[in-house]
């Protein structure tokens, strides 16, 4: 039960996108496509649920040593590292697969989402089944929420915005909007 | 001089790092609650971005190409964990409302951004100033979306009273007032880019008529 507790808290009730704010860069940046949003999306849960629990692994190494200072150091570099290594695993093993991902896996690095989680699982001292649900929650989160932006931004192209309002503000606008939807399912698990 | 000195101005207005290059989004929306937190966010992302460009651009030289990534990332992440471990012994209470978004320092696309595009190429004393100059750009900037968010939120300024309680809109300083702001912010620097750029175009078109009037 705690388990599910956790997947849709991190999914719906705080959404890391609308509600935590990680992972804004690539949400603004690969939103004007639904496919495009998809491909990232999927990418980013796989990155992330792969990540989270390498370096909870890690942080049992790093608290066993009393280094946790170096935590943020030790965490970026693995996550560089496997993101790098998973690039060049799918390239010769899974071409189909490094064909549809291609673009996304370099970026995910710098996507503040795949840190993000890894401290917050290592702060709030969950076990590893529960860092695999949070991270999993997490990635199915930003994908909902980049979905629904995409499809949003898609029919926007349209319509007829008035010039300063165009490209960045009227984005902002509607993630205002989402958030506030976003936020009614707080208080939905107490 | 006066190229130097503008190295450092290109940052606050003209390239600003929020407004018109759109970088470091996430530390933008999330710690700007108050205004107090956006210049605390603002102060210790300078710090970070003015230390790392310094040695980025003084190792420049001997870091090979392909490895330079990682190279820098390792360079922010320490001073990430210098400046996390001194707002802990100093700041205790600023360092507790940041929370995550100090480590998250280290995946703030201005600060590997400018060590990509400047750092690496241009020598130190630029650097420094670049550094500086993109810092301060963003510090204002989140201390202006923090200043109007919690004027809006809870009728105070950097915790000074302007009008109390009597007009308040909560939701200002809920994660929606953050976006909104921000999106209505981006518009108005927009309009006035829009309108310099109008009253150019109509500038320059009065003064060739004035020519050809001359001409005839």
């Amino acid at each position: 039960m705690k388990l599910f507790l956790i997947l849709l808290s991190a999914m719906l009730i705080n959404n890391y996108v609308f509600i935590r704010f990680l992972g804004i860069c690539p949400f603004l940046g690969v939103s004007k496509r639904v496919s495009t949003a998809l491909g990232m999306g999927v990418a980013v849960i796989f990155v992330l649920v792969m990540s989270s629990a390498i370096s909870w692994l890690l942080d049992l190494l790093l608290i066993a040593l009393k280094l946790e200072f170096l935590r943020t150091i030790v965490f970026i570099l693995v996550i560089a590292t496997f993101v790098q290594f998973v690039e060049m695993f799918l390239k010769k093993n899974n071409p189909t697969l490094y064909e549809a991902l291609g673009i996304y896996l370099p970026l995910i690095t710098t996507n503040c989402i795949i840190l993000g989680i890894a401290i917050v699982n290592s702060l709030s001292k969950y076990n590893l089944l529960e860092a695999i649900f949070n991270s999993l929650g997490a990635g199915v989160g930003f994908l909902i929420a980049l979905i629904i932006f995409a499809t949003i931004r898609e029919r926007m192209e349209l319509y007829d915005i008035p010039k300063p309002f165009q490209n960045l503000p009227i984005s902002m606008i509607t993630a205002s909007l989402l958030s506030l939807a976003f936020m009614g399912f707080q208080g939905m698990i107490k | 001089m006066a190229s130097k000195l503008s190295e450092f101005t290109k940052g606050i207005i003209k390239e600003n790092p929020t407004y018109v290059q759109v970088l470091g989004m996430c530390p933008t929306l999330a710690t700007t609650t108050s205004a107090k937190n956006g210049f605390g966010m603002g102060i210790a992302a300078t710090v970070v971005l003015v230390m790392s460009n310094v040695v980025i651009s003084a190792i420049r030289k001997t870091v090979p190409e392909k490895i330079r990534i990682p190279i820098f990332i390792t360079v922010i992440a320490t001073f990430v964990t210098i400046v996390d471990l001194l707002m802990h012994a100093f700041t205790y209470d600023l360092w507790k409302t940041l929370g995550l978004f100090i480590p998250l320092i280290v995946v703030n696309c201005i600060i590997m951004g400018r060590a990509e595009a400047y750092a690496s190429k241009h020598g130190i004393v630029n650097s420094l100033l670049d550094g500086l100059g993109m810092g301060v750009g963003f510090t204002l900037s989140l201390t202006l979306l923090g200043s109007i968010r919690e004027l809006l939120g809870n009728g105070t300024v950097f915790d000074v009273n302007v009008w109390g309680k009597a007009f308040n809109m909560f939701v200002m300083i809920l994660p929606p007032g953050a976006y909104l702001t921000l999106g209505l912010l981006a518009a108005l620097f927009a309009a006035i880019a829009i309108n310099k750029e109008e009253k150019a175009k109509k500038q320059a078109q009065v003064s060739q008529t004035q020519k050809a009037g001359d001409v005839k």
